[in-house]
């Protein structure tokens, strides 16, 4: 069991040198290219949306609560706001959610493809699908991510406006002058970081649950939620990891 | 041609195929039959290179499958095409956009060219008219053939299927059979078919090859199947009571 981890680990790190392999032909890579963008992209803005304008929301009335009463100056709301959306909320939690739609979809789809003898059926066309079919899915992911993530800090702090200026927790001119307030533009270039390194983590991921399933639709969907559970904790440590590095 | 010189696998403990030497030649139709588990697909795959073999050789002519490389194995496929059990025609495509896969990723001919030659195929496996419809749209025997019109839009030197008849009644076997026959003659291509269906033997067999547990039990052609006296054939032949009491009354 424990052996295993190692021979997986092995095993996709060996997968991805196959991934980086000079496409046969460039037109069909970009018209797939294109597909997947536009189903990470806008596919995934819907959801995107949801739960950074409710976790902006959240941050915002938690932090009036906790603040009552408190000599912190009251325009701190914005600047905590914003940077803890920045920083933390919007590339952590919107990848996170990604991981679970767009890298179960992922899964399944290579899983599904590799149980119907799609993926054998393009070998033996002399396709490199290991290029061919994630190439495409990394590349709409490495672009359409970071979008997404940085929509996700825009909306996120939208929603704390939302939540605590009309209500009356705020006035605007606190919540305003906190969000101008000691703004770091490198925050904005952990936010990126993060959103890259953790958009390959989940695409490369669940692609390799996905691309070697063996077995029935029972182990399709069991690969199809270690592709989220392992981009989950992958993402997370990757997380600390970059933290540590960015900022101490 | 194809040759396979002592082709040993094994998976685990169990070995699979013991040993298999075999020429199959160009512009016939060659058998790879067999009872269920007795190494046909794991012969298959290996002769396609989805598998490799523990020990032994496959060559494609003068290409030994076996020790070449990525880039190499890519080159070989080229010349080849698949017919899947499972026709593993891509759901989400048409059947035009099925049968140009091949070319899209691989030729360079003009938009126009690639649709003549989509019309072409698809009129030679009779299906002609049928290029936007999905898979899903047509029945078992026309996605088989759709496979096939797929299969042979390159011009390949080397055809496998794999139970083309599986799933199909008598009659659209028949079909199926004449069609990979007449395409393997037109083109002198070296066709593999993996089966267990008796009437593909008797109707397509040139050049038959019976693994038994993991042996080359048999070769032969269609003609030598009656009358050979093999045990191990004898008893794949007429496993079905059904001709066991046709030849008992023919007697």
């Amino acid at each position: 069991m424990n052996l295993q981890i190692f021979t997986h680990f092995g095993k996709f790190i060996l997968w991805q040198k196959q991934i980086f392999k000079r496409p046969e032909n460039w037109s069909m890579y970009y018209k797939e290219t294109l597909r997947q963008m536009y189903d990470i992209g806008i596919g995934s803005f819907p959801i995107v949306f949801l739960i950074s304008i409710f976790i902006g929301a959240v941050t915002a009335v938690q932090f009036a609560y906790q603040m009552a009463g408190t000599l912190i100056p009251r325009y701190y709301i914005g600047y905590i706001v914003r940077d803890m959306t920045i920083i933390e909320l919007a590339p952590t939690i919107t990848c996170l959610v990604l991981a679970g739609k767009v890298g179960s979809n992922m899964a399944a789809e290579l899983g599904g493809m590799r149980q119907k003898e799609h993926i054998d059926a393009m070998e033996i066309m002399g396709v490199n699908t290991s290029t061919y079919l994630i190439l495409p899915k990394l590349i709409g992911s490495l672009v359409m991510i970071p979008v997404l993530v940085c929509a996700a800090a825009i909306i996120g702090i939208a929603g704390a406006y939302l939540a605590s200026v009309p209500t009356g927790f705020f006035m605007d001119d606190e919540f305003i002058t906190g969000l101008r307030s000691f703004f770091v533009p490198y925050n904005v270039v952990m936010m990126f970081v993060k959103a890259f390194v953790f958009a390959y983590i989940l695409t490369s991921v669940a692609s390799y649950q996905g691309y070697f399933v063996r077995g029935g639709s029972i182990e399709l969907g069991a690969a199809s939620t270690r592709a989220v559970v392992y981009s989950n904790i992958l993402i997370l440590l990757a997380d600390y990891v970059i933290a540590l590095l960015l900022t101490v | 041609m194809i040759r396979v010189e002592n082709i040993i696998k094994t998976f685990g403990k169990q070995e699979v195929l013991k040993g298999i030497s075999f020429l199959f030649e160009a512009g016939k139709t060659n058998l790879i039959i067999g009872k269920s588990g007795s190494g046909k697909t794991v012969l298959l795959k290996i002769l396609i290179g989805l598998l490799h073999p523990d020990s032994g050789s496959v060559w494609y002519e003068n290409n030994n499958l076996t020790t070449s490389t990525k880039d190499q194995l890519r080159q070989i496929r080229l010349q080849c095409g698949m017919l899947f059990q499972g026709n593993a025609l891509f759901d989400s495509m048409t059947i035009e956009e099925n049968i140009r896969f091949p070319m899209d990723m691989f030729s360079h001919k003009t938009a126009k060219e690639k649709l003549h030659r989509v019309n072409d195929c698809l009129e030679r496996v009779s299906l002609a008219g049928i290029n936007h419809k999905y898979p899903s749209e047509i029945s078992g025997g026309m996605q088989k053939r759709v496979g096939i019109a797929r299969a042979i839009v390159l011009n390949p030197k080397f055809l496998f299927c794999d139970e083309p008849n599986s799933g199909l009644d008598p009659k659209t076997s028949i079909t199926i059979d004449n069609l990979i026959s007449s395409i393997t003659k037109e083109n002198n291509i070296t066709t593999i078919i993996n089966t267990h269906d008796m009437n593909s033997v008797m109707e397509i067999g040139e050049n038959i090859c019976l693994l038994d547990n993991g042996y080359l039990a048999w070769q032969g052609q269609k003609e030598m199947v009656l009358s050979d006296q093999s045990e191990v054939l004898h008893d794949f032949i007429f496993a079905s009571p059904f001709l066991q009491k046709l030849v008992e009354s023919a007697k």
